[in-house]
């Protein structure tokens, strides 16, 4: 796994948050948590408006396999949802950390927040040993 | 302790997910499981079926003996090579598992059961085999590798020798014929046409990689489940079990109560049948977006019911389910998906059948 983009911070539950430059966050699943799913068919996004709570699940990805609770890395009010994932939730298998995110939040309490969450590399040490 | 196929290491060589099921290290898939549930539906796939049970069935009594032990009627098998699908009860009309039986010779036929039920499938065979003198062999050196799909039967004929391509090419569906060492049965758990092969294990890996290099798709465990599902073809342990009749499981059409024939579970299975069965197993589709699961529980005009295998159907784009509900229940139902009651339409299923949506569905 060197294909985690640097920019990224994790949950252990593999959620991926970047902060983009207009200091709003960009939440999705790791490449690696797809891959455990196997072909996603469904996505039920969290609505916009709605409050998040950093650990709290807040949305939902289904894959034919099983269904699978998201957690927000972070906290804040949702401002975006990827609502192309209604009828193409296989761009997750596809593009997990890019056209695969799955909403956008304002953040509350980002710089507490953030030191919770994995970098990249101690990332890819967790999946490292999940695997083993 | 965990088995492996023969095919365990080609497996793996081509990239499968393995996951344990019913105690065997089988292919979950071998990268998307839509792609070759799709692959089965257009052309053609395969699967490694060798974690099932063979047994062969020797005696001048063995007619008989099966004729005791199956709800179905063994006596439909007049012709040598003909199949047929079955169940085998307990008394009290439960399943012990399904099955299909293979009519060889009068003193010779075969069974194939479900892997997961291995132990208690072959105790109980033994047990009821003594009576009649019929010798229960396990075949454990056999491989079987299901080859599915409208061009299936071509791929496969294309690597026979020409007496067998012949006898292969002319049997019907639920026929089986031998040659070049094979065993094939033009049989199968997708709702396509194709066969299942049963092979010396010796010869298994060349078989799938000529099937392979033929472009026959490999395909794994995922698959197998929404191509049988979409098939409205039941799962052992999922769909019934031995607290389950075949009349609360959608299974009616394999029980046979012909004159004075004396099955095991027919005294019960006639008297849930006098005194009215309860319960009975419906095919549900979600219009709505989402996945119906297994264990979710569907609301009804006549009380809750229950969903047994559901999943999201490749060739519908939507989700579909077996669920057991209250006789009676109307064509439209709810599914609390959590904690949400999503309408469904109640239909009757197969959903598809030769990589077609049925009517209606």
């Amino acid at each position: 796994m060197n294909e985690i983009p640097g920019d990224l911070k994790f949950n252990k539950s593999h959620e991926w948050a970047r902060v983009e430059d207009n200091g709003t966050v960009t939440i999705g699943i790791s490449d690696h948590a797809q891959g455990l799913l196997g072909d996603l068919v469904y996505v039920e996004l969290p609505s916009v408006g709605d409050e998040v709570k950093a650990g709290n699940a807040c949305a939902v990805v289904e894959s034919v396999k099983a269904a699978s609770d998201i957690y927000a890395p972070v906290s804040g009010e949702v401002i975006s949802v990827n609502s192309a994932l209604a009828d193409k939730p296989e761009t997750i298998n596809e593009d997990a950390f890019g056209e695969g995110w799955i909403f956008v939040i304002k953040p509350g309490n980002l710089a507490e927040e953030l030191d919770e969450l994995l970098d990249p590399d101690a990332y890819a040490e967790l999946i490292e040993s999940e695997e083993h | 302790m965990t088995q492996n196929t023969i095919l365990n290491a080609t497996h793996r060589a081509l990239g499968a997910k393995m996951v344990d099921f019913g105690g065997w290290d089988m292919p979950l898939n071998y990268g998307s499981q839509i792609d070759e549930h799709h692959a089965v539906r257009r052309d053609a796939g395969m699967f490694d079926v060798s974690h099932m049970t063979v047994v062969d069935l020797h005696g001048a009594k063995t007619r008989d003996f099966l004729r005791r032990l199956f709800a179905n009627s063994i006596d439909k098998l007049k012709v040598p090579g003909k199949a047929l699908y079955s169940c085998m009860l307990n008394e009290q009309g439960g399943v012990i598992d399904d099955l299909i039986v293979y009519f060889l010779a009068e003193d010779f036929f075969r069974v194939v059961v479900n892997a997961a039920t291995h132990d208690k499938d072959l105790a109980w065979i033994e047990k009821q085999a003594a009576a009649f003198g019929v010798k229960v062999t396990e075949r454990a050196d056999l491989a079987m590798i299901a080859v599915q799909g409208p061009n299936a039967r071509a791929k496969v004929q294309s690597l026979l020798g020409p007496a067998t391509r012949e006898k292969a090419a002319k049997i019907g569906k639920f026929v089986a014929c031998e040659g070049d060492g094979l065993f094939i049965a033009r049989t199968g758990y997708t709702g396509e046409d194709g066969y299942e092969i049963i092979v010396p294990q010796t010869q298994a890996v060349e078989l799938w990689n000529q099937l392979l290099a033929a472009g026959v798709k490999p395909a794994g465990l995922g698959a197998r489940d929404t191509l049988r599902l979409e098939a409205g073809m039941n799962l052992y342990g999922q769909d019934m079990d031995e607290n389950i009749t075949p009349w609360e499981a959608g299974l009616a059409w394999t029980v046979v109560l012909d004159d004075g024939r004396d099955f095991i579970g027919r005294a019960a299975l006639e008297k849930q049948k006098a005194d009215g069965v309860a319960r009975t197993m419906v095919g549900l589709v979600m219009d709505d977006k989402g996945v119906l699961r297994h264990g979710q529980r569907v609301v009804t005009s006549q009380g809750d019911g229950e969903i047994l295998s559901g999943t999201f159907s490749p060739t519908l784009g939507k989700a579909i389910a077996f669920a057991r509900v209250p006789a009676g229940t109307a064509d439209h139902a709810q599914v609390d998906i959590r904690g949400k009651l999503v309408p469904v339409r109640v239909v009757k299923y197969p959903f598809v059948r030769d990589g077609k949506p049925i009517e209606g569905i």
